[in-house]
C-alpha cells in the first residue's frame, strides 16, 4: 500500500512504494523523470559509482523470468552503490508448497530496504508489499502495470520531443494482457497526451475506452497522424490459434512496417518494450532504423529511470528499523 | 410418558404459507407445534410448560438453506459437518442442503448414508445432502438417481461445476424426471467463466481476466430448451445477472418446472467490492455490476428468484491469501444470511412474509422437506429474531470455521435470538 509519508527528507515523492501508475498525480510523475534526467548524464560519464545507496540492501525477486528489466534495475541499484541481491523464482513451484506470504516474510527477516518484484499475477506485488516493512517496485504484475516501464517510455518521449502533453500516442498490439499498455495508458492521459489502442478484438479487453482511450481495430486507421507507435510484445502462447489464427497473418494486419508507418506523421518515432519478435509485431529493419526507432534509447532511459525511483523511494526512509 | 411441552409467549407470529402476521402464542409439544394464535394462554402459559416470553419479537418457520457446502468429508480444516451446522443454529438456519463436492464426491448411496450419520451425530440442524448428477463431477456418466434419491438425497447437482454436456443434462431431466427429481445447475458457461471476476473496467485496470454476464443467461438458455423437451425439474443456482432473470421469468411464465436461487451478496454488493484485488470479494458467478445487483434485488422481492440461499462456501486464509486469480471463490453466509436479507425488508423493497417466503418455504418446497410453516401440525423448526436491532457485522464472531466473508464491519438491522429445531433449542444469543 502505498502511504504519504513526511516531508522531512526534501522527498517530493510521498510513497512507500511504486506498484503503478495509477494514482500517481502529474507532479509526481514528472519529479521521477527530471531526477531521471540527471542520471542519464551520470550513466554516460566514466566513473559512474554513486554513493547515494552505499550500505543499502536491495533484492530483486522475479517470480518470472526476465532478464532485461532484473539487468536494467540491478545496473541501476549498484550504480547508487547499493548492495544486490538476484532472486528468481518459480511460480509454480512456490504455489505447490512455500506460499508468497512465506517468501516475502522470509525476505522480510533479511532487512532489505527495497525489493524490486515481478510476479506473473496481477496484484501479487501489492500484495507482497502488504506483507513487508521496506519499499517495493513493481517491475511488472500479470496483466496489471510495469510503472518503470511506461516511465521510461515517457522519459525516452520527452527527451525526444520535448513534452507529453498534445502527443498523439498510439499503442499497439497485444492489450488485453499487457501490464506495459496500462501503465502507458495511465501515465500518458495523466500527462496530457491523447492515447489510441490498436489491437484485434481478441487481444482488446473490455470497456477499454473508459480508461479514455480509443480503441482501433484497424492498425493503418489507428496510425492516422500519430507522433508515437508503442508496439507492444506478442506473446508466443497467444499465437497458436487461440487468440490470432497465425504469425503470418497477425504480422500481416497487425505488424509494423514502413508502408502501415506512413499513415502516420511523417517523423513519427516507434517504440517497443523488449523483447521484440522480428517480423511478428514489428518489421526487422524499421526495428534497426535510427532515425524511426528509439529502441535502443529506451533500454537506455531505463537504467536511468530505475535510478531516479530507487532514489526516490530511499530518500523517504529513516535508518532502518 | 408425559409429553414435552413448550410455549413461545407474546411473539410476533409470522407464517410465510397462510400469511399469518399477528401477536401471539405458540405451544410446541414433542417437536410439533399444536397450536398457535393471538391468546392462546390467556392469562399465562399453563402449569408443567416451559415458557418463553418472546417480547414480542419475529417468530417465523427455521430458514431452509438450499445451497451450503460443509466441506465434510475431505476438508475439515475449513468446515466440518458439526462447525457448519453451529453457523448454521446461529444463523437460524433449522434446515440445509449440503453440496456433494466433497473429497470424495457424494455420488453414491454410501456417501448420502455417511453425510446423514454424521448429521445424526451433531444432532443440531437438520443436514440433508444433495448428491452429483453425474459420477465424479465429471459430466460423464449418470448416477443412481432413483436409488440416491430413495436413500435420501434431496437434489441432484454437480456442485460448481455446470452440467456441461447437453446430452448428459437431457438424460438427467428425462431419467431423473421419472423419479421427481431436481437438477441443481450451477449455470454458467464453462468456455466463457475462465476469468477471475466480472469483465469490465474494473477487470481491465486491475488486469484481470473477466467473465462476462452473458456465460450465465446462455447456459439458462440452453437448459431452459432441454427442459421443455424433456420436462424435467430444473433449478438454477445462484442467479447474478438481469439478463438469466428475465430468461427464468419468461420460462415461468410459459409454465416450465423451473425455480432459482441467488444469495445476499448477489442483491448486496456489485464488482467494486472486489477494489483493490480483495479475494474475499471472489465468487463463483462473480459479482456483477450495479444494474444487475438491482435486477437480481427485484427478482427476489417479486419472486422471479424463488429462494434465497447462503452459498456458504468456507475457506481457510491459505486459499484466499493469494494473488486475485490463484485464490479460492466463495464466502462464508450462514451466519448472515437472514441479517444481509432483512435489508431488503428495512429497504422497503419487499414485505417480511415474503422475505421469510425465499428464506424458508420456497426452498423447502424445491427440496421436497415439510419445512417452512408455522402451523398447526408442523414440525418445530422456529427462529425468533428481533427484526430492528442495528449493528455490524464481526466474521471473527462466526461459528464457521472459515471467516471468508467480505461483509466485515457491514452494518445490519437485526438479528438471531433463538433457534429451534423440534422443539429442542439448540442455539440462543448471549
Amino acid at each position: 500500500m502505498t502511504t504519504p509519508d513526511s516531508d522531512a527528507f526534501g522527498s517530493r515523492f510521498p510513497h512507500r512504494d511504486l506498484l503503478g501508475i495509477a494514482g500517481l498525480s502529474p507532479q509526481e510523475i514528472v519529479f521521477l523523470l527530471d531526477l531521471a534526467e540527471g542520471y542519464v548524464e551520470v550513466s554516460r560519464r566514466a566513473e559512474k559509482k554513486q554513493e547515494l545507496l552505499r550500505g543499502r540492501t536491495i533484492i530483486n525477486l522475479f517470480f518470472e523470468s526476465s532478464t532485461r528489466t532484473r539487468t536494467s534495475f540491478e545496473l541501476a541499484a549498484k550504480r547508487l552503490g547499493a548492495d544486490v541481491i538476484n532472486m528468481s523464482v518459480a511460480w509454480s513451484s512456490i504455489k505447490k508448497g512455500e506460499t508468497l506470504i512465506d517468501t516475502a516474510m522470509t525476505l522480510n527477516a533479511m532487512h532489505p530496504d527495497v525489493l524490486i518484484v515481478r510476479h506473473p499475477d496481477s496484484g501479487g506485488v501489492k500484495l507482497l508489499s502488504e506483507k513487508v516493512n521496506c519499499a517495493v517496485i513493481n517491475a511488472g504484475d500479470g496483466s496489471h502495470e510495469h510503472p518503470t516501464q511506461a516511465l521510461l517510455d515517457a522519459l525516452t518521449i520527452r527527451r525526444r520531443r520535448g513534452s507529453i502533453a498534445g502527443l498523439e500516442v498510439a499503442v499497439c498490439g497485444d492489450i488485453s494482457h499487457s501490464r506495459v499498455a496500462r501503465s502507458n495508458i495511465h501515465l500518458l492521459n495523466t500527462l496530457g497526451a491523447r492515447v489510441r489502442v490498436i489491437a484485434p478484438p481478441t487481444l482488446m479487453p473490455s470497456a477499454i475506452d473508459r480508461l479514455g482511450v480509443t480503441p482501433y481495430f484497424d492498425l493503418c486507421a489507428g496510425l492516422k497522424d500519430c507522433d508515437i507507435v508503442m508496439m507492444l510484445r506478442l506473446q508466443n502462447e497467444r499465437m497458436q490459434g487461440s487468440y490470432v489464427p497465425s504469425i503470418r497473418e497477425y504480422f500481416h494486419f497487425f505488424g509494423l512496417d514502413r508502408e502501415k508507418l506512413k499513415n502516420a506523421k511523417p517523423d513519427a518515432l516507434v517504440m517497443h518494450p523488449g523483447p521484440m519478435n522480428r517480423g511478428v509485431e514489428i518489421d526487422s529493419e524499421l526495428a534497426d532504423d535510427i532515425d524511426r526507432s528509439l529502441i535502443r534509447e529506451q533500454v537506455e532511459m531505463g537504467v536511468a529511470v530505475r535510478m531516479a525511483c530507487l532514489d526516490a523511494l530511499t530518500r523517504g526512509l529513516q535508518s532502518n528499523a | 410418558m408425559a409429553k414435552h411441552r413448550s410455549a413461545y409467549l407474546n411473539a410476533r407470529l409470522l407464517d410465510p404459507e397462510s400469511g399469518l402476521d399477528q401477536r401471539g402464542d405458540l405451544l410446541v409439544e414433542d417437536g410439533v407445534i399444536v397450536d398457535l394464535g393471538p391468546g392462546i394462554f390467556d392469562g399465562g402459559a399453563p402449569e408443567g410448560v416451559e415458557a418463553t416470553d418472546c417480547g414480542g419479537d419475529c417468530l417465523a418457520p427455521g430458514l431452509v438453506d438450499l445451497r451450503v457446502q460443509l466441506r465434510e468429508p475431505g476438508e475439515e480444516h475449513k468446515e466440518t459437518i458439526e462447525t457448519g451446522s453451529a453457523a448454521a443454529a446461529a444463523g437460524g438456519v433449522t434446515s440445509l442442503a449440503a453440496l456433494p463436492n466433497t473429497e470424495p464426491v457424494v455420488d453414491d448411496v454410501a456417501g448420502v448414508e455417511y453425510i446423514a450419520r454424521r448429521a445424526r451425530e451433531t444432532k443440531l440442524v437438520k443436514v440433508y445432502t444433495y448428491a452429483a448428477v453425474t459420477r465424479g463431477l465429471e459430466g460423464r456418466e449418470l448416477t443412481e438417481l432413483g436409488l440416491l434419491k430413495a436413500f435420501g438425497a434431496v437434489g441432484f447437482t454437480d456442485g460448481l461445476k455446470p452440467v456441461a454436456d447437453a446430452m448428459v443434462l437431457r438424460r438427467a431431466l428425462a431419467y431423473g424426471k421419472t423419479f421427481g427429481v431436481t437438477i441443481v445447475q450451477h449455470a454458467q458457461e464453462p468456455a466463457l467463466s475462465r476469468g477471475a471476476m466480472n469483465a469490465g473496467e474494473l477487470a481491465t485496470r486491475l488486469g484481470l481476466p473477466g467473465i462476462p454476464p452473458l456465460a450465465e443467461v446462455m447456459m439458462i438458455e440452453r437448459d431452459l430448451r432441454l427442459v421443455e423437451m424433456t420436462g424435467g425439474r430444473y433449478h438454477a443456482a445462484q442467479i447474478s445477472t438481469a439478463a438469466a432473470v428475465e430468461a427464468i421469468a419468461a420460462a415461468k411464465a410459459r409454465g416450465l418446472p423451473v425455480t432459482c436461487d441467488t444469495a445476499p451478496h448477489y442483491f448486496t454488493l456489485n464488482e467494486n467490492a472486489v477494489g483493490d484485488y480483495r479475494t474475499f470479494a471472489k465468487v463463483f458467478p462473480p459479482l456483477r455490476r450495479e444494474d444487475d445487483r438491482r435486477a437480481v434485488a427485484e427478482a427476489v422481492a417479486g419472486g422471479v428468484i424463488d429462494a434465497v440461499a447462503s452459498d456458504h462456501s468456507p475457506h481457510d486464509q491459505d486459499s484466499k491469501r493469494l494473488p486475485f486469480e490463484a485464490a479460492d471463490a466463495g464466502i462464508v453466509g450462514l451466519e448472515s444470511l437472514l441479517p444481509l436479507s432483512l435489508e431488503l425488508v428495512h429497504k422497503g423493497q419487499m414485505g417480511l412474509l415474503d422475505l421469510l417466503r425465499r428464506l424458508s418455504l420456497a426452498p423447502a418446497g424445491i427440496l421436497g422437506l415439510k419445512a417452512g410453516r408455522l402451523a398447526k401440525g408442523a414440525p418445530a423448526d422456529l427462529v425468533l429474531f428481533d427484526l430492528e436491532l442495528a449493528g455490524r457485522l464481526d466474521p471473527d464472531s462466526f461459528r464457521s470455521k472459515s471467516k471468508n466473508s467480505p461483509f466485515e464491519n457491514h452494518p445490519i438491522q437485526g438479528r438471531v435470538l433463538r433457534t429451534v429445531v423440534d422443539g429442542r433449542t439448540i442455539f440462543q444469543a448471549e
